[in-house]
């Protein structure tokens, strides 16, 4: 299972990354250079949108704390849409659901 | 109490053959057991953080010996087991995670593995010393009822897993 990333830049100023696949040790390193990039590329609004994430671990999770991290320290921030049960439960059980905006829809999340 | 071993898997250290690890004890779980899917999804959560962690200690030690991956059952529990020859770890000197409300918790970008085992399984040990650490989960759960109503368990060599590796793993 492959991870897809799409990046949309039409919610100026926010950058929404559409992931879809898996999330595991071997697909996480795309998404974190990805969003490495866009950093680096001056986005500081991203919106993750896991809807079409098919499972997701803790190195996932590293990944997003590590973009979320980066992003405030550039005065910018990472917020999340999911409504999966079972990806939610990823962020429930480790608490992280209170250290992340998450949105139930793209729409939710550049509304700010 | 008779334990069976339903699958013994051997798989390369390689980040790409732990969704492999996922795919045949989902499928394992599923078919032997009337396990919700919730508890499914659990457990291949579980042997997820404990195949990442697997592979992980065969780098750090640059290790090529196989991981092995197997799933025994009893009456009432399915165990998996997740055995590395890594360097070993002690579980007293893992750091442990600020609050969430804690700004330095967002330090932490690793360490949830364990926390995550814990919290989805009902049984975790670990046991570590330097040839490597066994990560055994148990999910207990009853036995599914086969089609004429005997309890029972389906043949695991039933299943078709080459089909379900075209169809999920191969590109």
């Amino acid at each position: 299972m492959d991870l897809s990333i799409e990046v949309d830049e039409s919610h100026v100023p926010f950058v929404v990354v559409a992931v879809s696949g898996e999330i595991d040790i071997a697909t996480a390193p795309k998404l974190r250079e990805k969003l490495v990039e866009l950093s680096s590329q001056g986005a500081q609004q991203v919106v993750v949108d896991l809807e079409a994430v098919e499972f997701l671990d803790s190195t996932g999770l590293g990944v997003l704390i590590g973009g979320m991290k980066r992003l405030r320290g550039l005065d910018g921030d990472l917020t999340l849409v999911c409504t999966q049960p079972r990806i939610l439960k990823v962020f429930e059980i480790t608490g992280l659901n209170r250290a992340f905006s998450i949105h139930g829809t793209v729409d939710a999340a550049v509304a700010g | 109490m008779s334990t069976e071993t339903v699958l013994s898997l051997e798989i390369p250290p390689r980040a790409e053959f732990v969704a492999v690890a996922r795919l045949v004890v989902s499928t394992a779980a599923k078919s032997r057991r009337a396990l919700p899917d919730d508890r499914v999804a659990d457990l291949t959560l579980a042997l997820s953080e404990a195949c990442t962690n697997a592979i992980e200690a065969h780098d750090a030690k640059d290790e090529a010996d196989r991981v092995t991956v197997r799933v025994d059952e009893d009456e009432d529990r399915l165990v998996v087991t997740v055995l590395d020859r890594g360097p070993g770890f002690d579980l007293m000197e893992l750091p442990s995670h600020p609050a969430v409300t804690d700004p330095d918790r967002l330090n932490f970008e690793r360490g949830l593995g364990i926390p995550i085992i814990r919290n989805l399984v009902d049984e975790v040990t670990f046991t570590s010393d330097d040839g490597g650490t066994t990560v055994t989960m148990v999910l207990r759960c009853r036995p599914s009822l086969g089609d004429n109503g005997t309890e029972g368990l389906l043949d695991f060599d039933e299943l078709d897993l080459a089909a379900a590796w075209d169809d999920e793993v191969a590109p």
